[in-house]
């Protein structure tokens, strides 16, 4: 389990854009250092993310490395209805994690 | 009239001797990065602290909440006096040190590492809690030959490049090294996140690695000398706003 801040607004208008802004403690190893010894590091990124709201997929990226680490991915969302927003992302160690927010359309 | 003149250059001499915190040198980017919350990568150590303050430690099972309770009622406006002097060790500490030494001796728990997620998250913790009040620690009564002391360090040339901390961050503050102005050097925004170690950082690490920079050997982590560094940054900054977890370039 990494660390992970997820942050929409407590209440959004109906079909009006709101920020989903998402923070992920991740090294986004590169794959292009080498450590002490003269070894590659091996790269280990997060290379997809998927958003889904309730349960209808809305956003799908793939990531590359040149990626800071810890990375901040914010992007723009419009509900109908209220529902469930869950966002998925997986490393290259195949490590998958979900964070969800409840979302409350007035 | 004849006054006039000298009153503006009077003014003129006041605002330039306000102290600048390192904020106002970053760009807007960094700076809006360190506006938002939920932009700002501390806070993903902030939260870790948040978790850890009332998480139990030690053979005990205490917390640190056990004790102190709300963070946000008991360690509020704490971090504007540290490095603060300790009556039993005689001398200043700062508020690492202080974590650790409750940790220890309050908890009996094993210290957390020096510069570790948990000791930074904890420090980070402790310091948003007095987030935007003015920094002010003691620098007279018992402290006061260690703050001299750290006055004195703090001018001091050292290293293969032969430089003082004073050199740059007191007599070029605001000129350029490579293509970075030179920050005054205020420790108002530790523990912090900078952009350069994709992570967070203590000021010790902070002085660490301007040592490096002018090719000086550094002193021990949690040596006499770095409180004393410490401790006067920390008065010469008096008065500037606590901005933990601040980002930096």
């Amino acid at each position: 389990m990494v660390r992970v801040l997820l942050n929409i607004p407590k209440q959004v208008r109906k079909n009006e854009p709101f920020e989903v802004k998402m923070l992920i403690s991740h090294p986004m190893e590169s794959g292009q250092r080498r450590d002490a010894v003269g070894l590659a590091i091996p790269r280990d990124i997060i290379n997809l993310l998927v958003c889904t709201y309730d349960g209808e997929e809305i956003l799908r990226a793939d990531l590359f490395p040149a990626i800071a680490a810890n990375p901040f991915m914010a992007f723009s969302v419009i509900a109908e209805i209220s529902g469930k927003l869950a966002i998925t992302f997986t490393d290259d160690h195949g490590v998958t994690q979900t964070e969800t927010a409840a979302v409350e359309v007035v | 009239m004849r006054r006039t003149p000298a009153l503006l250059l009077a003014c003129v001499v006041l605002i330039a001797a306000g102290e600048r915190s390192g904020y106002d040198d970053t760009g807007p980017e960094t700076r809006a990065m360190q506006d938002d919350d939920s932009a700002n990568p501390g806070f993903l150590w902030v939260r870790e602290g948040e978790a850890d303050w009332s998480a139990p430690a030690g053979p005990d099972g205490k917390s640190c909440a056990a004790c102190h309770g709300d963070a946000v009622v008991s360690m509020r406006g704490i971090a504007t006096r540290y490095p603060a002097f300790d009556q039993k060790l005689g001398r200043p500490i700062t508020l690492d040190q202080r974590i650790a030494q409750c940790r220890v001796e309050r908890q009996h728990a094993d210290p957390l590492p020096p510069e570790s997620d948990a000791a930074l998250g904890l420090s980070a913790y402790i310091g948003l809690q007095s987030r935007g009040m003015p920094l002010h620690v003691a620098t007279d009564g018992p402290v006061r030959p260690f703050y001299e002391a750290g006055r004195t360090l703090f001018h001091t040339r050292m290293g293969q490049l032969n430089l003082s901390c004073a050199q740059c961050h007191d007599q070029r503050a605001g000129q350029k090294l490579a293509g970075a102005v030179i920050p005054r050097g205020h420790p108002n925004g530790y523990p912090e996140y900078r952009l350069e170690w994709q992570a967070m950082g203590s000021l010790n690490r902070r002085l660490r690695n301007c040592m490096v920079g002018v090719r000086a050997e550094p002193f021990p982590p949690e040596s006499p000398e770095m409180t004393d560094l410490a401790l006067f940054l920390a008065g010469r900054s008096d008065g500037l706003k606590v901005e933990t977890p601040a980002v930096r370039p």
